[in-house]
């Protein structure tokens, strides 16, 4: 049962996307942009926390633009019509996949714009690359549930920063650490204890994201 | 008498922890000396501070399985008068910090976990502040609350342990401080009832809270 809900409910989020690609394609467009910008100021960066810093920002910031649409963005009585057709479980588990597979694809791209312009000194790629994709999964936990709640509020999209940075931020360190050792080239027989952690981070979010929907869904 | 005396115990035991946290006897140890005498200030409002978090908490959750309006006003209460404490704990902090380290604020994960946690339960003042309708309001800041509260505990709690940095703080990275072997005797005679005093005092704050809020409903 869940599952079926579960399938629809993401091909619905697909769907959607791909009609409307204005959305999507402004994201990739605020990526792009952020990084040219970075890169006038910056030219090439060879510093590796510097480095690391600044791309941790704007996929930060990518992430909270690209989320944050995903329960602010929805009417009311579209709301109400989910309610009608699939439980809160499903709805909530949907929209983290689906978010999850958008930053996972907006982290690589944001990755590969930054390499063209700011230059790459990554060393470890695979260690970068998995923490890109278990980073994706923890923070599309975090700011779908945050932005569920933000989306009953009045001044949504401020209070979106504003809620999900201190709660984010035992994942953010994890994340700006692992991918600080990919940058220089520690190698994965020390690091992965930390891709572990980050594991379990990611899955403590989810947890918790699962658990507590259901209260913010019923109105 | 049968129902203010925790208010007697709470005044009686600040009164000690000022009098003898500032006269009586202290172990001298390396780096701390006499700036040990913190312990009595600073540690405890950090403790009350997560007595009463974890009492927000409770009432978090007893909030979303029973829908009591009650509990929600004790939640957001008790993590206000947590932040006060919170605040206090982090002035008394970084003025000791000033004088053993030589800097207000250092970069440090016991530092960093009470900023954050400071960052957490303001943005969740400010949640409260932007919903008016009542259940609404009290069901988005109790689930908020707890997500905090265990993000709050896996910063602090499990985060410093896999990350392996040093820390200067005392009693962690070898430093000594708040732990069993230095913990002695005259310490404890004035840490516990410091403990209880804070937090005692803290509750009386937070009742005067509940009642001001409950007149002003009317």
């Amino acid at each position: 049962m869940l599952i079926k809900e579960l399938k629809a409910l993401l091909a619905k989020e697909v769907k959607l996307e791909f009609r409307n690609k204005y959305a999507f394609n402004g994201i990739l467009l605020y990526v792009a942009s952020t990084v040219f910008v970075s890169y006038l100021s910056f030219q090439k960066i060879v510093d590796p926390p510097t480095w690391n810093a600044l791309f941790w920002i704007i996929l930060l910031f990518a992430a909270i633009n690209t989320v944050s649409k995903s329960f602010i963005q929805e009417s009311k009585g579209l709301l109400l019509y989910y309610y009608t057709l699939a439980g809160p479980q499903a709805i909530i588990l949907s929209k983290i996949i689906y978010n999850a597979l958008l930053l996972v694809f907006i982290s690589f791209v944001c990755y590969a714009c930054y390499s063209l312009f700011i230059g790459n000194i990554v060393q470890n790629q695979v260690l970068f690359m998995a923490s890109l994709a278990l980073g994706s999964i923890g923070i599309s936990s975090v700011l779908t549930l945050v932005s569920a709640i933000a989306a009953k509020t009045n001044n949504n999209l401020s209070l979106m920063a504003v809620l999900s940075f201190p709660i984010m931020m035992p994942l953010l360190i994890t994340l700006i650490k692992v991918s600080k050792y990919a940058v220089d080239g520690v190698s994965l027989s020390v690091t992965y204890k930390y891709l572990l952690v980050l594991s379990l981070l990611d899955l403590i979010v989810l947890t918790l994201s699962y658990l507590l929907f259901p209260y913010l869904w019923r109105d | 008498m049968k129902r203010y005396w925790w208010k007697i115990v709470a005044v009686v035991f600040l009164f000690y922890t000022i009098i003898m946290g500032f006269l009586g006897p202290v172990p001298h140890l390396p780096v701390l000396h006499e700036t040990i005498r913190n312990l009595y200030f600073h540690v405890t409002m950090w403790f009350g501070m997560m007595i009463l978090l974890t009492v927000g908490l409770v009432n978090s959750i007893l909030y979303l399985r029973k829908s009591d309006l009650k509990n929600d006003i004790l939640a957001a209460e008790a993590t206000n008068v947590s932040v006060l404490l919170g605040t206090l704990g982090l002035i008394t902090g970084s003025i000791w910090a000033k004088y053993t380290w030589g800097a207000w604020w250092t970069n440090d994960p016991q530092l960093n976990g009470a900023a954050i946690t400071m960052l957490a339960y303001l943005a969740y003042l400010l949640l409260r502040s932007s919903v008016e309708e009542e259940q609404k309001r009290a069901r988005i800041a109790a689930v908020y609350n707890v997500f905090a509260y265990v993000m709050m505990v896996v910063f602090i709690g499990i985060i410093p342990k896999f990350t392996n940095v040093d820390s200067l703080h005392p009693g962690k990275g070898g430093n000594p401080g708040f732990n069993t072997y230095d913990l002695d005797r005259n310490l404890r005679l004035v840490f516990y009832p410091a403990i209880i005093g804070w937090t005692l005092l803290a509750t009386w704050i937070m009742t005067l809270r509940i009642r001001l809020k409950n007149i002003q409903k009317l």
